[in-house]
């Protein structure tokens, strides 16, 4: 075990598959020399060779489109996109081949690839630098969407995430890559693809959330454990394939949901956890499910983020209502 | 001949000219006429499965086909020469490279027709299905050519494209990567001189495609494409360098598409029959059949012959396309993931049960 922040983490699963599978390369913008623009790939090209650990030019739909052609000859490439909101020029490449060409060959040419992007917000950070896109590519057929939270699952789920012969788009919450530190163990380990996590049991409420904003439900759970309403906390993991049994499962027992996440509301991740909540749990629903997501605006520049990005206080004030509806 | 052909000279490489004489000997590849003569056969071969695919979709027996009729020439001027461990990346208009590379007439037909399970080749190594977005196959060349290099294994990489797709952001990416990662890719732009209605001379400034190459570090050369001999020369010259590790070519075969876009399409909306008349005198197996003729090798009565038995073989092909087992539910939901997750179960489950439902009695 050793204290690793999620940068670390991501780097420590990365080492751990180059050195067990010759068959893996990582390349992306500034990901060799220079280890990323967050340093994750850091030290890696120095320890696997330029063949393997590379600078690509700069072109995101021939990074992801070569990629493809690389998994139809036997390659498993593990690509970075820069930020997630530079991601739309290898848009095409994601929906028309990286999802469909395991379907379209009829399972003979397969795409174990990882595609590595930091998303989110609450970095006062450039525009198209703070955006979640998770639900555009939850919305393509062929393809794992994973999110995680911590560290330790950082590591767990990048692994299995390589490990897979589906194409996964790894999503990292740029906000906490260092703001939370763990013990993480520095052998390998794998934490399933498709499977939420119930961080907190708890029978007045359900919330269910991913990424950077477990962190700021778990502090929304000490003023509502102070107001005496016990909350069961759901972290997603995966968005895609949904774990729709665990959720269920917890909407049946506690009749209420509230989904907190970034990006726009309509039509987004929040909306098709509702929907779970409506077709698997309709008759132990005690109130309306609802969500908390962003607003169906464009995040705005630094000195306006916090209004779009949740905090504990505006959580808590969301869980209040629902228990008391 | 990528120096002597270098776009920035303006010269296009013709080897036989319109009436079959060859006016370039310095360089006519060496293949001796016998190879010739299977190349025209082949050509033909090629050219009547593809008028039966358009007849057979007249007949609604097949759904919308993009005929090749015109092009024959580079298709199997280039297909003759990829090699088992070769990698062929095609867009959807070289019928020929399909055949030689191992897919079957059934394949072809099964893919036109409507089934997934004709893009599975299992007689062809080394292929990927069709891609129908334009120029975004050009990307999975480079990456494949990448892995080949990182693999060191044998085998070079031909990927197809149109004159439209040189437009497409994902040709230049493309062609940059290989640039840089010197990658032993042929991308063969097939100058049709229209992307669907459009002429070529609206689609770019540049004075031809092969120019582009230049801005890219890589070798170039503009040939006729409907000259057999002149797109052989230029594929065996640029697979030379490729399997010799010299990177990357960018060959720009000019030529006509006698036929329509698709069999969705009408092209006497953007084009003149006066046009067509003109590049029907310049038709590649014309032209192949001219010089055959000339060394007393071709004769209308073969021809003749051949074309019936082609036309039998080809039905053969259709026949088992059309009679293949009908589309089951699960073909749709299996090849997705590896492991069919939760909710497509539940999803073809629940289609399953509307499919077994018992209606009430009346």
């Amino acid at each position: 075990m050793s204290v690793m922040n999620m940068v670390q983490a991501l780097n420590s699963a990365l080492d751990i598959k180059l050195a067990e599978d010759p068959m893996i390369v990582t390349y992306g913008e500034d990901v060799g020399v220079e280890g990323g623009v967050f340093r994750v790939t850091e030290g890696l090209q120095k320890k696997y060779g330029e063949e393997r650990v590379f600078d690509s030019p700069l072109a995101e739909s021939a990074i992801v489109g070569s990629a493809v052609g690389m998994c139809a000859a036997g390659l498993r490439p593990v690509v970075e996109i820069q930020f997630s909101g530079f991601a739309f020029p290898a848009f095409n490449q994601i929906v028309a081949h990286v999802s469909r060409l395991h379907n379209r060959s009829r399972g003979r040419y397969k795409v174990p690839m990882v595609i590595r992007m930091p998303y989110g917000g609450g970095i006062k950070a450039l525009e198209h630098h703070s955006e979640s896109e998770e639900a555009f590519f939850a919305h393509i057929p062929g393809i794992k969407v994973v999110i995680p939270s911590t560290p330790h699952d950082a590591k767990g789920l990048l692994i299995a995430a390589i490990e897979s012969d589906d194409p996964v788009v790894f999503m990292e919450p740029k906000r906490i890559y260092r703001a939370i530190k763990q013990e993480v163990a520095a052998e390998k380990f794998a934490i399933p693809l498709g499977k939420a996590k119930v961080l907190a049991e708890g029978s007045d409420l359900t919330v269910v959330t991913y990424g950077a904003f477990v962190r700021e439900c778990q502090k929304a759970m000490i003023p509502a454990k102070e107001a005496g309403i016990s909350v069961e906390l759901i972290d997603l993991r995966t968005i895609s394939p949904l774990d729709r049994e665990t959720l269920a499962e917890s909407i049946r027992k506690t009749g209420r949901l509230l989904v907190v996440n970034e990006g726009p509301g309509c039509c987004g991740v929040a909306a098709e956890l509702m929907a779970v909540a409506c077709e698997e749990a309709f008759l132990s629903l005690e109130a309306p499910p609802t969500r908390l997501a962003g607003f169906d605006t464009i995040i705005p520049l630094p000195r306006g983020e916090h209004f779009y990005i949740h905090s504990p206080e505006r959580i808590f004030y969301e869980i209040r209502k629902l228990a008391d509806f | 001949m990528f120096e002597e052909f270098d776009p920035l000279k303006g010269k296009t490489l013709q080897i036989m000219d319109d009436e079959g004489k060859i006016v370039n000997e310095k360089w006519k590849p060496d293949i001796p006429d016998e190879k010739v003569l299977e190349a025209c056969k082949f050509m033909l071969f090629a050219r009547t499965a593809d008028r039966m695919a358009v007849s057979y979709q007249r007949q609604g027996r097949m759904y919308t086909y993009p005929p090749n009729l015109g092009q024959e020439a580079i298709a199997v001027g280039a297909g003759l020469q990829m090699r088992r461990e070769d990698w062929l990346v095609p867009a959807f208009r070289e019928l020929g490279a399909w055949l030689l590379k191992g897919a079957t007439l059934k394949d072809v037909f099964l893919y036109w027709g409507g089934h997934e399970d004709g893009s599975r080749y299992p007689g062809a190594p080394n292929m990927l299905p069709s891609s129908v977005p334009i120029a975004s196959q050009l990307p999975h060349a480079v990456g494949i050519g990448y892995a080949l290099k990182y693999l060191k294994k044998e085998g070079i990489v031909f990927a197809f494209c149109g004159d439209g797709a040189t437009s497409e952001g994902d040709f230049h990416e493309a062609l940059n990567f290989a640039g840089v990662w010197k990658v032993p890719v042929l991308f063969i732009v097939q100058n049709n001189q229209y992307a669907i209605s459009m002429p070529v001379a609206k689609q770019t400034a540049s004075s031809s495609l092969a120019i582009k190459s230049v801005a890219f570090g890589i070798d170039g050369v503009q040939v006729d494409g409907n000259d057999f001999f002149a797109v052989y020369a230029a594929v065996q010259g640029a697979s030379a360098n490729a399997r010799a590790g010299k990177g990357p070519t960018l060959i720009e075969a000019v030529t006509f598409r006698r036929g329509a876009h698709t069999t969705s399409d009408d092209p006497t909306l953007y084009r003149t029959t006066e046009e067509e008349k003109k590049w029907e005198m310049k038709d590649p197996v014309r032209r192949l059949k001219q010089y055959l003729t000339a060394k007393g090798l071709w004769e209308e009565k073969d021809e003749t012959t051949w074309v019936e038995q082609y036309q039998k073989e080809i039905d053969a092909g259709f026949s088992e396309a059309e009679n293949y087992p009908p589309y089951k539910l699960e073909d749709a939901f299996r090849y997705l993931y590896e492991e069919m997750p939760e909710e497509l179960k539940k999803q073809q489950a629940a289609y399953e049960k509307f499919l077994n439902r018992k209606e009430p009695a009346q």
